[in-house]
Formats: C-alpha cells, sequence, structure tokens
C-alpha cells in the first residue's frame, strides 16, 4: 500500500471528494491509489480483514519460533495424553490447557495448536503462489485478447470458456494420484506443493482474465491512449506504460478474492486425501482426521475456524479494496 | 482370504483334534441351557458372552431386530463370501455339517447338520460320502434329498453367475472336462466330481486326498437347492428355505423379514433352538447410527459383527454400564508391515532388522485402535486363535517403545550409520493405516530413517502400488502397511499365503516381503508332515524364521468390540464363526 496522504485535516480524511472539488483549501492533485487508501481506510471491516490477514501471514513466516515458544513440534506424539482404550484425550476438553493451548488430537496426541500454525504457512504459501501465477497467466491472456481484439480474442476467449467449464476437482483428484515421488528435480512433499500450486493457478487464471480483458477493451478505446498512439507510440510503449499500470488496481482486488478461494481448494484437496502427503500438517487434512472423532468437538472446531476465519479475512479485505478503488461497483 | 468383515470360516481336522483335546470334557451342551426360561436374571459383565452363553433362555417368542451397515454380498448360499453371512444364512439353510453352536473352544469344531454323522472317508481321503437325514423337508413340504446337495454343489461351479462363493470345491473335485456349469452345460452329468447315488446318500470325489473336508462341507455351498426352483442369478431373491426360518419379504438392498419355517422338523436338528418368532433385518443403516441404536436397545444385533465404530467406542468405554454389554475377542487376524528387501539399504537383513528395533510399538497399537479396538500387541506373525501358535519375541525393548541403541547397532552392522530414507505406503482411505504410517515416521526417525509417506487407494493397492513387483522397485517402496486374516485356522490356512515367496506375481501381492528360501523349504516340510503336533510345531518354526528374515513388522493381533443387544438372550461368542452366534439368539 501507498503510504498515508499528507493531508491534515478531519474534514479532508472524511470526504476525500469534497477536497477533490476544491472546498476551500488549494487544489492538490491525488492519484486513484491514494483516494482509494482514504476510502478504505475509512472502511473498518476492510480494515479489519486486512489486520487479520497481516497477522496470519506473520504467524506463518514466525511459525517455527511460535511453536518454539508455546507449543511442541507439530509431528511429535503425545501418547501419554491420550486415554489407550478409547483413544481419546485423557484431561477435559480435549486436554486444552496451558500446556496444550487448543487441545491434543486422538490417538497420536499431537499438538493442534502447533498444527494449526505449521498448517497456515502450507495454507497461505498454496494460497498465494497459486493466485500469482494465475494473476501473471490471466493478465498476460486479458491484455492480449482485449487489446488486439478480432481473431486474437475470439481463440483466447474460447479458451477460458474450456478451462472455466474443465471438471478441475475431478483432474485434481487423478493428477494428485499418479504424482511421482521425484520430478523437476523436487523430491516428495515439495513436489506435491509445486505440483497443487501449478494445479490451482494454472486452471484459476481465466477468472482474472476476462476482467483483465474486459478493463482493456475500455482502456484501448480512452483519449490517452489515441494520444499515444497518434503521438506515434508503439503496441509495446502502450501496453507497458499507458494500459498495464490502469489495470494494477482491478488486478490487486480480484486477486486478494482470489486467494481465499485457492486456499478453500487446498483445503478440500487435503481432505480429500489427495492434497499434502501426512504427516505434514494442513488445515484441510484435520479436518478430515476429525470427521472420525465427530464426538470431540475441539478437533473438528480448531481447524475449521481457521479456514474460516482466513477466507473470511481475505473476503473482507478484498471487498473493502474494491468498493476503495471503485465505489459504483456496488 | 475372505472379504473385510470375514474373519474365520473353515479349520482342518487337526483343529478338530487338538482343540477337541484343549477343550477338555466340557459336559453339557451350551446352547440348550436348562436354566430358566425368562432367563431375565443375567448381570452384564464385560466379556461374559465369551466362554459361556449370556443370558440363557429357551423362551420361544417375540421379533428379533437386526441391522446391517452395508448389503449382503448375497443371500443364495452358493454366492456368498462374507463370515456373517455365513453365520446369519444358517437360519435359513442347513448345510451338511455346521460348527458347533456355542461359546469356547469347541465352537472350532464341526457338528453334523442335514448328515446323520460327519464324513466317512476312503480311498485315503480321496472320497467322502455323507447320509442324509431322512424325513427334511423344505419350506414349501417337498423333501430334501442327496440329490439337491449334488446339485447345489454343482450350481456353485459357475463363478459367472456366482461371483462371490468360494472356490475351494471347484478346485477340490474331480469336475468333468466337458462341465462348464449347470446352466451352460445341463446335460454334461457331474457324477465324477459329486453324486447321490440314492436319496439319503452323497459322495464327493477329490482329486488328492484331502482330510479337513467336513470343514469344507460347514461352507454354504452345500446347502440343498431345488432344481425346478432354482432361477440362478435370481435365486436370491427367492431362496428356498431348507433351516428353521423362511423368507417372508425380501426388498434388496432394503430389508428383509424371516418367519417361522413350519416345515422345520426341531427333532431333526439339535443345532439350532429357534428361538425367536420373527427376524427382521434392515440394510444401509449408517454404521454410527446403527452402534446408537443397538447401544438404546431399538435394534438387537449388528449383522456384520466387526465390532463399535470409533464414535461408539468413546460413548461405551468410559460408561461401565455400557463396558458389561461388551465382549473383546482375539480375532485370527494381524495387522503388520512389510519391510520390503527389494531396495537398498532394506535388501541388507540389517537394515531390516533396525526398522525392528526402532518401531514403537505401543504407538503402533495405539494409532491401529488401542488395546481395546485394535487388539494386542504382536510380537510375531501367527495370532492366537491359530492352532499351535506360540508367543515369542525375538525384538524386545523396554516397554515395547523400540530399542534405539539396538536399531543404531543394527544400523551400523547394515552400514548405515546414520540412517537412510525410504517410502512407506498405506491404504489413504483407512484412518488407522494413515496413523500407523505416521505412528512409524515419528518412530524411525529417532534413529535417522526418514520416511515418506504415501497413501493409496484400496481398491487398487495389490493390484497397482504396494503389491505391484514393478511398482515397489521403481519408486523404493521400503515398508507397506496392511492386514491378513485367514479361512484356516491353522499354519497353512494363516502363514502360506503371505510368507511362501513361490505365491509372488507380478501383482495381486499379499506377500509383499517375505522372500527367502528357508522360508520356503520350512513351509514344505510343514505341508508334508503328517502328524498334527509335529506340523504345528513346523508352522511355529516358520513364523521364527519369518521374523529372523525381519520382513515382517507385526503390529497387532487384531481384537473386536463386540456389544451386546439390549433385551437379547442366549448370546454366545463363537470361535468358528469369530462373532456372536447368531442360531442361538432368543429375545426377552
Amino acid at each position: 500500500m501507498t503510504a498515508p496522504l499528507d493531508v491534515s485535516g478531519s474534514a479532508a480524511e472524511a470526504q476525500p471528494e469534497a477536497v477533490l472539488t476544491g472546498a476551500g483549501k488549494a487544489v492538490q492533485g491525488r492519484s486513484l491509489t491514494r483516494i482509494a487508501w482514504m476510502r478504505l481506510r475509512r472502511d473498518k471491516v476492510a480494515l479489519a480483514g486486512g489486520i487479520t490477514v497481516l497477522v496470519l501471514i506473520l504467524v506463518a513466516i514466525f511459525a517455527t519460533p511460535i511453536i518454539a515458544a508455546i507449543g511442541h513440534p507439530p509431528l511429535e506424539f503425545h501418547q501419554d495424553q491420550i486415554d489407550p482404550a478409547t483413544l481419546l484425550p485423557k484431561g477435559n476438553a480435549g486436554s486444552m490447557g496451558a500446556e496444550y493451548l487448543l487441545g491434543v488430537e486422538p490417538v497420536n496426541g499431537r499438538d493442534i495448536f502447533s498444527r494449526i500454525v505449521a498448517g497456515a504457512g502450507i495454507s497461505l504459501l498454496i494460497g498465494f503462489t497459486a493466485t500469482i501465477l494465475s494473476v501473471v497467466i490471466g493478465t498476460v491472456m486479458g491484455v492480449i485478447a482485449g487489446y488486439f481484439g478480432g481473431w486474437v480474442d475470439q481463440v483466447i476467449g474460447r479458451l477460458m470458456d474450456v478451462f472455466l467449464a474443465f471438471p478441475l476437482l475431478v483432474f485434481a483428484i487423478a493428477l494428485a494420484g499418479v504424482i511421482p515421488d521425484k520430478g523437476f528435480g523436487l523430491e516428495g512433499n515439495s513436489l506435491r506443493i509445486a505440483m497443487l500450486i501449478f494445479i490451482i493457478g494454472f486452471f484459476s487464471w481465466p477468472s482474472i482474465g476476462r476482467i483483465v480483458r474486459g478493463q482493456t477493451l475500455s482502456l484501448r478505446e480512452r483519449e490517452f491512449v489515441d494520444a499515444a498512439r497518434s503521438l506515434g507510440a508503439r503496441n509495446g510503449y502502450i501496453l507497458f506504460r499507458e494500459i498495464l499500470p490502469n489495470l494494477i488496481a482491478p488486478i490487486l482486488v480480484y486477486a486478494t478474492l482470489l486467494i481465499p478461494t485457492n486456499i478453500l481448494f487446498e483445503a478440500a484437496l487435503s481432505f480429500l486425501g489427495v492434497g499434502i502427503n501426512p504427516p505434514t500438517p494442513t488445515w484441510g487434512g484435520m479436518l478430515s482426521e476429525a470427521v472420525r472423532f465427530y464426538t470431540l468437538p475441539h478437533f473438528v472446531i480448531f481447524p475449521g475456524l481457521a479456514i474460516f476465519i482466513t477466507v473470511l479475512a481475505f473476503n473482507l479485505f478484498g471487498d473493502g479494496l474494491r468498493d476503495a478503488f471503485d465505489p459504483r461497483a456496488h | 482370504m475372505r472379504r473385510k468383515s470375514a474373519l474365520a470360516a473353515a479349520a482342518t481336522a487337526a483343529l478338530a483334534l487338538v482343540l477337541s483335546a484343549c477343550g477338555g470334557g466340557g459336559g453339557d451342551t451350551p446352547q440348550q441351557p436348562a436354566q430358566s426360561a425368562s432367563g431375565g436374571a443375567a448381570q452384564p459383565a464385560a466379556n461374559a458372552a465369551l466362554t459361556e452363553v449370556f443370558n440363557p433362555s429357551t423362551k420361544k417368542g417375540g421379533t428379533l431386530k437386526a441391522a446391517h451397515s452395508g448389503d449382503w454380498d448375497s443371500l443364495d448360499p452358493g454366492d456368498t463370501y462374507y463370515g456373517y453371512s455365513f453365520n446369519f444364512g444358517r437360519l435359513y439353510w442347513r448345510t451338511l455339517t455346521m460348527y458347533k453352536p456355542g461359546p469356547g473352544p469347541e465352537g472350532n469344531t464341526v457338528v453334523p447338520d442335514l448328515a446323520e454323522g460327519l464324513g466317512e472317508p476312503s480311498d485315503e481321503g480321496k472320497t467322502w460320502t455323507y447320509k442324509i437325514k431322512a424325513g427334511l423337508k423344505y419350506e414349501d413340504g417337498t423333501p430334501i434329498t442327496a440329490k439337491d446337495v449334488a446339485y447345489a454343489v454343482a450350481r456353485t461351479w459357475d463363478k459367472e453367475t456366482f461371483p462371490h462363493g468360494p472356490s475351494y470345491l471347484n478346485e477340490l473335485l474331480a469336475w468333468p472336462k466337458d462341465f462348464k456349469g449347470v446352466y451352460k452345460t445341463p446335460d454334461v452329468d457331474y457324477k465324477s466330481a459329486v453324486e447321490a447315488t440314492d436319496d439319503q446318500t452323497v459322495v464327493f470325489h477329490l482329486t488328492k486326498p484331502f482330510a479337513s473336508f467336513d470343514y469344507i462341507v460347514q461352507m454354504p455351498m452345500t446347502a440343498p437347492v431345488p432344481k425346478d426352483k432354482d432361477t440362478g442369478a435370481k435365486y436370491r431373491e427367492k431362496v428356498i428355505s431348507s433351516g428353521p426360518y423362511k423368507f417372508e419379504t425380501n426388498e434388496i438392498g432394503k430389508k428383509f423379514a424371516l418367519v417361522r419355517n413350519d416345515q422345520w422338523d426341531a427333532a431333526t436338528d439339535p443345532n439350532r433352538p429357534a428361538l425367536p418368532d420373527r427376524i427382521e433385518v434392515q440394510l444401509n443403516v449408517n454404521a454410527d447410527d446403527l452402534d446408537n441404536q443397538l447401544i438404546s436397545g431399538d435394534i438387537h444385533l449388528d449383522i456384520p459383527g466387526t465390532g463399535l465404530q470409533p464414535a461408539a467406542l468413546g460413548k461405551v468405554l468410559p460408561d461401565p454400564a455400557l463396558k458389561a454389554r461388551t465382549d473383546n475377542p482375539t480375532i485370527p487376524r494381524l495387522w503388520y508391515v512389510s519391510v520390503i528387501p527389494d531396495n537398498p539399504p532394506l535388501d541388507n537383513v540389517e537394515c531390516r532388522k533396525a526398522v525392528m528395533f526402532a518401531a514403537d510399538r505401543v504407538a503402533n497399537q495405539t494409532a491401529y485402535g488401542g488395546e481395546v479396538a485394535g487388539g494386542d500387541i504382536a510380537t510375531n506373525v501367527m495370532p492366537p486363535p491359530i492352532v499351535g501358535q506360540e508367543k515369542f519375541d525375538i525384538y524386545p525393548s523396554e516397554g515395547n517403545k523400540g530399542d534405539i541403541a539396538k536399531a543404531k547397532a543394527a544400523l551400523t552392522a547394515c552400514g548405515q550409520p546414520n540412517g537412510f530414507s525410504t517410502t512407506m505406503t498405506f491404504r489413504a482411505d483407512r484412518p488407522r493405516e494413515k496413523a500407523l504410517a505416521e505412528a512409524m515416521e515419528q518412530a524411525l526417525s529417532k534413529v535417522g530413517i526418514k520416511l515418506t509417506l504415501k497413501g493409496f487407494p484400496a481398491s487398487s493397492y495389490f493390484s497397482d502400488y504396494a503389491g505391484n513387483t514393478d511398482y515397489v522397485k521403481k519408486n523404493g517402496i521400503g515398508l507397506a502397511g496392511h492386514g491378513w486374516g485367514s479361512d484356516w485356522p491353522d499354519g497353512y490356512g494363516f502363514l502360506q499365503a503371505i510368507v511362501d515367496s513361490r505365491t509372488i506375481r507380478d501383482a495381486g501381492n499379499y506377500n509383499l516381503s517375505v522372500k527367502n528360501p528357508e522360508v520356503d523349504k520350512l513351509i514344505d516340510q510343514a505341508s508334508a508332515e503328517l502328524d498334527d503336533a509335529a506340523r504345528a510345531k513346523l508352522w511355529v518354526d516358520v513364523d521364527k524364521k519369518v521374523m529372523e528374515d525381519a520382513s515382517i513388522l507385526p503390529v497387532v493381533w487384531a481384537k473386536a468390540l463386540l456389544l451386546r443387544g439390549q433385551g437379547v438372550t442366549n448370546i454366545a461368542y463363537n470361535e468358528g464363526q469369530s462373532m456372536y452366534d447368531y442360531v442361538l439368539l432368543g429375545v426377552e
């Protein structure tokens, strides 16, 4: 995000449009980004979402020290916490307490708090990188389709239809089953993570692509593009200097909304047992194990809550971002 | 091996001898107790139905309500291979012999049912003759003759029409070369395999001597089927009863009801008390729902008989009143990890021994369901219910938690002092096997053996992955979790299929790891030994040799946690069936 506008005075902050129309103070030129930021700052819900996202990212980055400080290694068994007959945690409420913040898993007694913290990294890593992949592909394809039009647009448009109609979940399940152990210089779970990022990212670009194409179509006809063209600017210059900068806002907004979808998709694959291999903790995988022990609410609730909060935070923040950049969209 | 819930069906003659010897002179027949007719005074206690009949009663009447979390493979006696089906089917069919109903080791012996006595072998065990009781009738009043039994056996030959049933008789009997089943070749005479020499006598002709034929004919292939009522694959919809109950209604996949067969004569049948007037069976009931209904008393009997679901365990075990209604028998099944010598460094026996020592047996047991629902920690291959089994432990550790020092010593001897990496497979749709893989990963990481875990669908696990030699070699698979239950609770029936290296094919293997010529040699010795005690000893030697080879890491000898229904009388665990004896049951 850009730095806050150095305009003082509550009136200006409360009503940026009023400032724009030049009520009272000297007129200052403000970029779209700055105006958007001012709108966003007034949107408490979106800000709360943004802060939550920030906290989640910090948790994912500092997972190891956090677990070392207040948890147990996420793969470590604590079978002394488990009743050997029922396989359920011995303590009350799933052994929740100072020692195990969110209790322990049945059967093996692993620390649920540590596993959720460790799982955040994988969820966010896959959510972010898959989104970056689809943004890159989507933007390139969308700009090309929108700017050049004609048969190029036709071909790319049909390609997007094909990708959108693709039974992605079925394909991902089939592919995840046949991924070898080694390949592309990677091994085991790193290869699986890379493969998941590729599958999710590669198949979700059309949603971004369509938006970029639409925006490019309208930008192409704008006066400043005409002006550049009549001054003899080449396609490359117009694309990178005139059109792309104006696409950043919508891309940012839709990327933020795509991240939670991708996180959910990874959780769904892990839930179905075709995501990351055990024993690496993932939220979806934890949920799927918890189903067997549905009489133990803590085991289901915490990973479920982690997915819920993350997706909600990203969605709220993304909605706020969209409203800030384009208030008329509602 | 019988599918899924099937746990034990047949035993050998050797078994009968040994068990009747062990059983001692247990005088009175347990299934017909002389106690009070109501039997309502029984105090529930855990494991009460393992050694004696719980809540004994002779009171007739009432409706027995049963439920099944899935559906039968088939209700046709010629087309079924589930243990519960063999057990339950005896309510509407009779076979030449049957397991002796009731609790204790005697349940592993066979007694005559349709036949007047056990089979009479001749021609050194290649011909078996059974005399059928006089006066037996089907539900429609027509007499049951030896011809019907011979016809029933012949019709099961056709595995295209009846794909589910066991194929022992296809392999054992001397079928004519041009016989392609009673439907395709109705004119071919099959008397070279099985024939009715008169209305009361049925004779089996085998291709080689087979001492335990009485155990084969207790399977439902010998349940009589009247030729003029046989509708082939559709017979399952309207089975003609020869037992104490007949079908009143039968909605395939939903439910069916049995009512008394008035043509069944109790005087011809000392084995079945036939207490309830009516038996109702609900099919495809949600397994967790089923447990709850069993606990509350809405239903009396869980048909599959494999035990409670994890959700119900958490409810039943902590509650003394509910726990008193449970029985916790050990069944003839081993859950284990194959330590596969196909890829280095596990081709070195010392590296395999390192795995044996490093494994945390307690964690493995917990992963497999714990001491109640899972089973006892296994220290060798053969489970305790197998006749002649000996328990021994050549990889002991304190508290069964694994011996890190010995594991490291073995690794050094193997030339891998810092450990190595390998892959362990498990069936992704089996949560216990996944938990086992995770427990192994934790335990082995302590000595530097790094495991990568890979889950595969159970349906193609043996055909495409762990049981496929090519896949195992190409993908560096070192460990594979799975299990084995036997059709025959003796050494041959349990061990041969999983430790004889000559059974290994390209795919579909159950023996994934035991490839030791010395083991094969011992198997041949044991199979050829005629003396029962000496043979049992040789099978223990096979077990020991496999453990020395360190190619099987035993996990648990399986146990089941069964819950006795509320208001059910005359209930006992039968070892031959590996579940409650369904023909004894009555209701209060």
